[in-house]
């Protein structure tokens, strides 16, 4: 019983440190970055390997959801004879839930564990190391591009995600459906809402950006520099990701979307 | 060099679909395009009950979006709602005894205040207040004074 | 030994460092003299690449303090450390190079970072290190194209980039073919005269090291056991000194992990 709860302890414990030293580097990666500002080339190449390649996943991703909404919306709103709302309940809901959450996922996926196995790798390698011996500080020089990257790209690959998203909602329910195109338009602009949801998505979408990018970087610099320590930062990265994710949607979506 | 030219080309396209996506979200599917109400003359109007209408709900004209709902107060001393509303400038040759009343879209929609324009000569303007107001039909009420008629019909 | 303490570049004293219930060292006592070559050596596991951390200021002792060119290194700034370490070269045992970046972009990384040189200079100062360890052909090369041997030669070159008043070789010869070793053995002599800089080896390699080195110290259990020039360590009185120079197999150093007697652990049954 009580090596029971010695373990819980000293695992509460572990859990607090590990977000001590979170937060230390996160400050640190912060403080790199006016010096890194002004080498706008380290980050152009992360937007690239962060961002340009994860293009095509969110394209087609964005694509396939926005056309199974379609469908879905259009099977249900047809029996209340409100089908004319396709657009509105498509747009709505790619702009202000699935948009940033399923985008910020595959993100997690793409870009997160890819960030983390490259700094691991780095870190197993030495070449952190090596490059603290050459007087180039790793987490400026390493991290803070990276994490300016990922705060940059989510956004915007956001945005694209929900794009195409209506879209292929439109592509379904007018091209297949045969909803009335001016309809979908038209409601869609009068129930959609620039302030209330477009920029909303988008605050999501940063602050996902930045929490994603944080975890994927942190795990990689704290990784146990073996193989199997890199693979469990991977795994790790992903999943603590998708659960900062899911909870900071709700609290989000409680702070934005609920009138009070 | 010729590597990381490809790479920026690539940034710059990704970038550039970025801000157009944005873009069209903007325009396309929200309403950017159709209303923007930093100009406007604001004008208020006093009901009895509001229903559910809400900051931001529209305001039309013969079915036309004029304005929207900038403020909902309350009046401590006649116990009405004060509601301020936000009329487009384009929109600057309604008369002074303009009515205003609270529908809603549809039978179970958002509510929004209907302007029906009156015969006065001279035209609203900034801080005028409308006299004329009908409230919001509350649909409880309309179906709990339907049973009532009813009862009462049968007592008979 | 007396030794003038202003042509000592380094010096340890008293150093004690701990990793988790470990302890690594307890009370070193070391000088390295400027434009010398000194060999650290001790078996593996005698924490021969964590004085080199220490040295470098990647890890704080627990007490004891590190003395680099009259700059204590654990009482340095942030800005300060990064200061002396412009002036310290470092060659990893894995080489350390940046796996995304080809060998003439790995030695002109230093550099690139410190100094704002025009490209052309740039280019030549990198051709002239490479040059100096051979491998200027090599340079359009990724690092993982290269031999173990090349790599380490790719990573001198990288350290020397800066010309720093000292250079650090973490296990330069572990792993190598007789060629390559030789190859290094010779670098790093030719390089310690020609750019007349401190080198410390730290290896377990006894007759590559104590071919070039002008002093050694053997390091064993957190401890210093030994320290001498290469002659005088051969005549050591030390059983396990002279074990570990000549490579026994059995000394005081037993062959057998301590164990209970092997015919009373054959007839204790089927315990593990």
């Amino acid at each position: 019983m009580t090596g029971w709860l010695q373990q819980l302890g000293e695992n509460g414990l572990n859990a607090f440190e590990r977000t001590g030293r979170g937060h230390i580097f996160l400050f640190h990666v912060l403080r790199g970055i006016p010096e890194i500002l002004l080498r706008p080339q380290l980050i152009i190449q992360q937007i690239y390997s962060v961002g340009v390649l994860s293009l095509i996943i969110i394209l087609v991703s964005g694509l396939f959801v926005g056309m199974v909404l379609g469908l879905q919306g259009y099977t249900t709103l047809v029996d209340f004879g409100a089908e004319q709302s396709l657009g509105v309940m498509v747009a709505l809901s790619l702009v202000r839930e699935l948009g940033p959450v399923v985008a910020a996922l595959l993100f997690a996926g793409r870009a997160g564990s890819a960030l983390t196995a490259e700094i691991g790798l780095m870190k197993s390698t030495e070449q952190l190391s090596g490059m603290e011996m050459m007087a180039v500080d790793p987490i400026r020089r390493i991290i803070t591009p990276r994490y300016i990257a990922g705060i940059i790209s989510l956004p915007l690959l956001t945005a694209m995600f929900s794009a195409v998203g209506v879209i292929g909602g439109y592509l379904v329910g007018s091209g297949l459906l045969g909803v009335d195109e001016g309809a979908f338009w038209s409601q869609m602009q009068a129930k959609v809402d620039l302030q209330e949801d477009i920029l909303n998505g988008v605050i999501k979408s940063i602050v996902f950006g930045a929490v994603v990018t944080w975890i994927a970087v942190f795990e990689g610099y704290d990784t146990t520099p073996t193989s199997e320590g890199v693979s469990m930062a991977t795994t790790r990265t992903v999943v603590h990701s998708a659960l900062a994710i899911l909870g900071l949607d709700f609290i989000l979506t409680a702070l934005m979307f609920t009138d009070v | 060099m010729m590597q990381s030219k490809t790479v920026q080309i690539w940034v710059g396209i990704f970038i550039a679909l970025g801000f157009a996506a944005l873009f069209m979200l903007a325009m396309k599917v929200s309403n950017l395009s159709s209303f923007t109400d930093d100009d406007g003359y604001e004008i208020t109007a006093s009901f009895e009950n509001i229903g559910g209408l809400k900051v931001r709900s529209p305001i039309k004209m013969a079915g036309v979006i004029v304005g929207r709902v900038a403020k909902i107060n309350f009046d401590n001393i006649n116990y009405e709602a004060v509601v301020t509303m936000s009329i487009n400038t384009r929109y600057n040759k309604m008369p002074a005894d303009t009515s205003a009343s609270i529908f809603t879209s549809g039978l179970l929609g958002e509510q929004y205040i209907g302007l029906e324009a009156g015969g006065d000569e001279n035209y609203l303007k900034q801080d005028d207040e409308l006299q004329l107001t009908q409230s919001a039909m509350i649909l409880e009420n309309l179906i709990g004074q339907f049973v009532f008629d009813k009862a009462s019909e049968e007592k008979q | 030994m007396p030794l003038e303490s202003n042509s000592n570049l380094i010096e340890i004293r008293g150093l004690k460092f701990s990793r988790g219930k470990r302890e690594i060292f307890s009370g070193v006592d070391i000088n390295i003299q400027r434009g010398k070559i000194t060999a650290i050596m001790g078996p593996s596991g005698s924490g021969k690449t964590t004085l080199l951390r220490l040295i470098g200021g990647q890890l704080r002792p627990s007490s004891g303090t590190v003395i680099v060119d009259d700059a204590n290194v654990h009482q340095l700034g942030h800005q300060q450390l990064y200061q002396l370490r412009k002036r310290m070269g470092m060659l990893f045992q894995s080489g350390a190079l940046l796996t995304d970046l080809n060998v003439f972009d790995n030695v002109a990384f230093p550099l690139r970072e410190h100094t704002r040189l025009p490209e052309l200079l740039l280019r030549t100062l990198v051709l002239m290190k490479l040059e100096s360890v051979g491998l200027r052909g090599a340079r359009h090369l990724m690092p993982n194209e290269l031999s173990g041997g090349m790599s380490r030669r790719v990573a001198l070159a990288r350290a020397i980039a800066l010309d720093p008043m000292m250079v650090m070789y973490d296990e330069p010869f572990t792993g190598q073919d007789p060629i390559s070793k030789g190859v290094l053995v010779k670098l790093i002599q030719t390089m310690n005269s020609a750019l007349n800089h401190t080198s410390i080896i730290v290896s377990h390699d006894v007759d590559e090291t104590a071919s070039i080195a002008d002093y050694i110290y053997v390091l064993s259990e957190g401890k210093i056991v030994e320290h001498g020039t290469p002659d005088a360590l051969g005549k050591s009185q030390s059983q396990w000194v002279q074990q570990f120079m000549q490579g026994l197999p059995d000394g005081p150093v037993p062959f057998h992990f301590p164990a209970k007697q092997y015919i009373d652990d054959l007839m204790s049954g089927t315990e593990a």
